[in-house]
């Protein structure tokens, strides 16, 4: 899992050709957390075919807000450095996520 | 393997009973969806638990809950319930992973945050509007902040939410708090904190991220748009309006009462071995306090239902 600031969220996602899901989480967002080792372990089923990262918000708040993420858990579907799909607070099950990989793997 | 004892969600309600269960020398097994606390673990502050310690959080009450029941001897897993069959001797509950077996099944699913049902709400979920205080309150430093509701949790997150926000403005459709008196004193002396009483949110707009929304005046009936500071671009609408059971597996296989589960004294539901603890059944406090209890009632009385009905 690549982890995300400031500085590279343009070169490792919107630069990035192929597919990226970037983990939009929080220290204090527990249901974030929660979902963090499931995407670890989808990352060492899928990781050769998409590229696993993740953004802690409170370190780039203004790149999520820029990102139009206003709230967690967000996991998203980067394509050639567009954002085209993604799960969104509640949605953001083990089972959608899983889902969401194999749809984009 | 047949367990002596499955619990389904591992809240404060679950995880009790998981103590208890393990402690009584019952194989145990607590089934949580996604992450151990239930709706404690996105609370900044428990300040009502007896015992609980100044600055106790949700997530470190949870945490100390979760270390005692697995002290005990509680297996914990983590997956999703399909489809149950409660009705035989031996209930089988179909995970998405696998399938459990169990003598006794201890219901606690607890409860789910209400949405406002209004046009947008959904599309700008995630993108403005919130249901967790402590997941997405980061994100609005410096923002202004609506809290929807008039209850303990409403006026407890808005408070929380003033540590980021330069302005929390609590939307409740009465002209008067609901919440506790000591929570509505607090909030009243926070200067960053404001009121509009009787007034809902009809109507939630914005392309991508919250723009804005229309505030309705029950008394009135008067309905006005209230717009993003322009150089904010957006603003934060959190929502405390109560909670809906989680008990979509059970419907028409137990009784419920407003999509909640009857249970007696003992935390028995109308199925012989099955029970439910905690938020999701009917009753008339719903805080950690009365979900501990009803974890322990039906761990001892799952115990006692297994005495009666199996053979060693």
């Amino acid at each position: 899992m690549i982890e995300l600031n400031k500085e590279n969220f343009e070169q490792e996602v919107l630069n990035a050709e192929g597919t990226v899901l970037v983990d939009f989480w929080s220290p204090s967002c527990e249901p974030c957390k929660a979902l963090m080792p499931h995407v670890h372990e989808l990352e060492e089923g899928f990781g050769d075919k998409i590229k696993f990262t993740s953004l802690d918000i409170t370190k780039a708040r203004r790149v999520a807000i820029g990102q139009k993420v206003l709230g967690l858990p967000v996991i998203a579907i980067y394509q050639n450095g567009e954002r085209v799909d993604g799960v969104v607070g509640d949605e953001a099950t083990t089972k959608s996520v899983k889902e969401l990989v194999e749809k984009y793997s | 393997m047949i367990y002596d004892v499955v619990i389904i969600g591992a809240g404060p309600a679950g995880l009790s009973a998981g103590l208890y269960a393990a402690r009584a020398r019952m194989s145990t097994l607590i089934i949580e969806k996604e992450a151990a606390g239930g709706q404690i673990a996105t609370t900044d502050e428990v300040a009502n638990y007896p015992g609980s310690v100044e600055d106790a959080t949700g997530p470190s009450l949870v945490a100390r809950m979760v270390e005692q029941a697995e002290g005990f001897g509680a297996k914990r897993v983590s997956d999703t319930i399909e489809s149950v069959d409660v009705t035989g001797k031996i209930k089988i509950l179909k995970g998405e992973k696998e399938e459990y077996q169990a003598k006794t099944v201890i219901v606690a699913t607890g409860a789910v945050p209400k949405h406002i049902g209004c046009p947008g709400e959904k599309e700008l979920t995630g993108r403005g509007v919130s249901y967790c205080a402590t997941c997405d309150g980061a994100f609005f430093e410096d923002l202004e902040v609506f809290v929807v509701g008039g209850g303990d949790s409403a006026v407890e997150e808005a408070m929380y939410l003033t540590k980021f926000a330069r302005k929390v403005t609590i939307v409740h459709r009465r002209d008067q708090l609901r919440a506790a008196k000591s929570i509505q004193e607090k909030a009243f002396k926070n200067e960053k904190i404001e009121y509009l009483w009787d007034s809902v949110i009809t109507e939630l707009k914005g392309d991508g991220l919250l723009e804005s929304m229309v505030v309705k005046n029950v008394k009135t009936g008067e309905e006005k748009e209230v717009f993003a500071d322009e150089d904010d671009g957006t603003f934060g609408v959190f929502v405390f309006i109560g909670y809906d059971p989680a008990n979509k597996l059970f419907e028409g296989l137990v009784q419920m009462e407003n999509g909640y589960i009857v249970t007696d004294d003992n935390m028995a539901t109308n199925i012989p071995g099955v029970f439910a603890a905690g938020d999701n059944r009917v009753k008339s406090l719903r805080q950690v306090v009365t979900a501990t209890a009803d974890g322990a009632i039906a761990a001892t009385q799952a115990e006692k239902y297994i005495e009666n009905n199996f053979e060693e």
